[in-house]
């Protein structure tokens, strides 16, 4: 390289700096919570515009809400005249004493009071085994899984039915109600469909006519018609075509019946999945010499369910929420217990049925909320390999 | 629709012979226990309390059954039904006594198959209004709009009224009574419809229950009253004189309280209710003293009533035509005799 004299002029200026330049904070509009809000609320025209929308929406509802559950609220008292704005002479919130009085009920149902205590076994035992289970680094999942599909089916059911054998009095399932009815039949729901579901997405592609036909049969028809209609069927039919001392619990009804509807809709979600896997990795899965079960199991299985985890979740919180319907066969799960309670007239006031319902809705919320930042947790868990 | 019918039909055939070979006292006998078919829903009727217990006029009648088959009135195991599917609770044998605000129709007791065993409560359709209204009878409601729950009965009943009085009504019909009666409390109309004594019950829920009145006029029959099944008539005469004990109980003074003084009474007609003479009890298939269960297990047909609907509960319903035929109302119970 040869330099003229001009070059060599500049040369003298260079500059050459030695130490490093001490980063500089990014513009104070692009960071903290003026950065926050630009990039995630303010960023276009119409973000400004949702923004703006569903701010009036919080701004109109939030505190009329507030006000409503907690600043009017009356937190005491005997009975309706403690929530009446005649009595009191000021506004009348939510009326909490009733739902204080009412709660055991909410919990318990009829269920009687010497044997409660049997109950709160039951929701100590499957919130440990429901811990277990979706906590990861909890210690010996498999001895979980043996306890939660094992262990607290069969305590819970000679623990809530009774057992005169080991002194524990029967309980007519007719008293059974509230949380606890809502949360059994969720359970069973839950434990059941999965399982099932998968077997007949499995069945529905199978290549044996037989299994195919009755997996096709069976989700087709239940698809086919309304939850409401299978509990009515199974409750108002089905004690007229058998004797009366064979008839099943009313109770047994509604959860096989919840059950197999569940069963219908996950197995279409776990087909689904199934639909989603490249024939590729069937077809290695093969080569390499692997059975039917063990592709499914090791191969296909976890793929497909990975990727159906939000389906899966969403029929979860549908069923959750479809328990409520067991109320039409006479059963009082949780939202029937609040209706029952708002009706008493010894707690008969304008705003009796609102805080009743605000109960059930906050109940409902809870539940289905967790279920959902679960399943989130667990899709960005899974999904980890996907975003490398 | 109609297969479905002839199909529910010929169950119901089967179902009768079924339980028809064993009597619906022995089944109750060896069970040791009740089953009362009941609505779970129905302020003063039949309500479970906070504890969950079952209360209710309904349920005291279930309780005083009980109580004559059994000895005790806690050997009750309460069935809840909806309005839809209590027949076929009946039909089927799940329960052996439905004692569910069920009003008596010609239709339910020959071609349902039941046998409805009197009437425990007169109730009939009624208008609330606001006192402010200054209307004393339901003929003065020329032009009114009413809050009604749609598809019932009431509705029906409404407008039948409104045109048999050559009146016009603006009906408001909302899906629940719930909303409805909100909307009444909020003015939206001038009178709410249904049955009195659910006036009453709604009556409490309003913001100011004072400044409304429930008007005089009934403008539909609804005797609602306990009822078993077809084909067992010594079960049907136990259920029946179950409420008559307890009507007969009010007109010879008999409570809960004074029962144990009765026994001793010279009174003949007393006598023969409490059992310390004649086999009146043995009759009818239970023991000597079934009657006096019944007052010791519930009182008589006036605490009964006082106690679920009446004046020392929170509905405060006027008896009305539930009073004796004595006091001016029409409940009357053959005697024992």
């Amino acid at each position: 390289m040869t330099m003229s004299e001009g070059d060599l002029a500049v040369m003298e200026l260079r500059f050459v700096r030695a130490a490093m330049l001490e980063s500089q904070p990014p513009p104070a509009g692009m960071r903290g919570a003026v950065g926050w809000l630009r990039e995630n609320l303010l960023s276009t025209p119409f973000n400004i515009t949702l923004t703006i929308l569903i701010g009036l929406l919080f701004a109109w509802i939030v505190p009329d809400l507030i006000r409503f559950l907690l600043i009017d609220a009356v937190w005491s008292g005997a009975d309706r005249d403690a929530c009446r704005e005649l009595v009191q002479n000021r506004t009348v919130g939510a009326c909490w004493p009733f739902v204080f009085e009412r709660w055991p009920y909410f919990v318990y149902g009829s269920y009687p009071l010497s044997e409660r205590w049997r109950v709160d076994v039951f929701f100590v035992m499957l919130a440990i085994g429901v811990v277990w289970m979706l906590w990861l680094h909890a210690p010996r999942r498999g001895l979980g899984a043996i306890y939660f599909f094992a262990v607290v089916p069969i305590t819970a059911f000679i623990l809530l039915t009774g057992w005169r054998a080991i002194g524990l009095e029967p309980v007519d399932t007719v008293l059974w109600g509230g949380i606890l009815v809502t949360i059994v039949v969720a359970w069973v729901g839950i434990v059941v469909s999965l399982p099932l579901g998968i077997l007949l997405a499995l069945g529905r592609r199978s290549p044996m006519p037989a299994v195919r036909l009755f997996s096709i049969t069976f989700i087709e028809f239940v698809r086919g018609v309304p939850l409401v209609t299978v509990l009515f069927m199974a409750s108002v039919m089905l004690p007229l075509f058998v004797p009366e001392q064979y008839s099943p619990d009313k109770l047994l009804r509604a959860l096989v019946g919840i059950a197999l509807f569940a069963s219908a809709y996950m197995a279409e979600v776990v087909r689904a999945g199934l639909q989603a896997i490249p024939k590729g990795q069937f077809e290695g899965a093969m080569a390499v010499g692997l059975g039917y079960s063990q592709m499914m199991r090791l191969i296909i299985l976890p793929q497909a369910l990975k990727i159906t985890i939000p389906n899966i979740v969403n029929t979860y919180i549908g069923l959750f929420k479809d328990t409520t319907l067991v109320f039409i066969v006479g059963i009082f799960d949780f939202l029937h217990t609040v209706e029952v309670s708002r009706i008493d007239p010894k707690w008969a006031s304008p705003v009796t049925s609102t805080t009743g319902y605000a109960v059930a809705a906050i109940f409902y919320l809870i539940f289905c909320y967790a279920m959902s930042r679960y399943a989130r947790a667990t899709e960005a868990r899974l999904g980890l390999s996907d975003r490398r | 629709m109609k297969k479905i019918i002839a199909l529910a039909a010929l169950a119901i055939v089967f179902t009768a012979q079924s339980a028809s070979a064993q009597t619906t006292l022995k089944a109750v006998k060896d069970r040791g226990s009740l089953n009362c078919g009941s609505n779970g829903t129905l302020a003063g009727f039949g309500l479970p309390d906070a504890q969950g217990k079952w209360t209710g006029l309904d349920v005291d009648y279930c309780k005083a059954l009980a109580a004559a088959v059994l000895g005790d009135p806690n050997k009750v195991k309460f069935v809840p039904l909806s309005a839809k599917d209590r027949f076929t609770a009946l039909q089927s044998g799940e329960v052996d006594v439905l004692a569910r605000n069920t009003t008596w129709t010609s239709s339910r007791d020959t071609s349902l198959g039941l046998n409805f065993v009197g009437v425990d409560y007169y109730d009939g359709q009624g208008f609330m209004v606001r006192k402010a209204l200054k209307v004393n009878s339901a003929l003065e409601l020329n032009g009114a709009s009413v809050c009604v729950q749609q598809g019932t009965t009431t509705e029906l009943n409404l407008s039948d009224f409104f045109r048999a009085h050559n009146m016009q009504v603006k009906t408001v019909t909302f899906a629940t009574a719930n909303e409805a009666v909100k909307a009444y409390d909020a003015g939206r109309c001038d009178a709410y419809t249904t049955d009195a004594s659910g006036l009453y019950a709604e009556r409490l829920r309003l913001a100011n229950a004072d400044e409304h009145i429930v008007l005089p006029e009934v403008i539909s029959k609804e005797p609602l009253g306990p009822a078993v099944r077809h084909g067992d008539d010594q079960w049907f005469d136990i259920a029946k004189w179950t409420l008559f004990a307890l009507i007969n109980a009010e007109e010879l003074g008999m409570t809960q309280k004074n029962v144990d003084e009765m026994l001793k009474s010279a009174n003949p007609d007393v006598k023969r209710f409490v059992g310390t003479e004649g086999n009146y009890g043995e009759q009818l298939g239970l023991a000597k003293d079934w009657a006096v269960q019944i007052v010791k297990a519930v009182g008589n047909y006036g605490e009964v009533f006082d106690r679920n609907v009446g004046a020392t509960s929170p509905l405060k319903i006027d008896r009305g035509l539930n009073k004796l035929w004595n006091k001016g109302g029409i409940v009357y119970a053959p005697p024992v005799r």
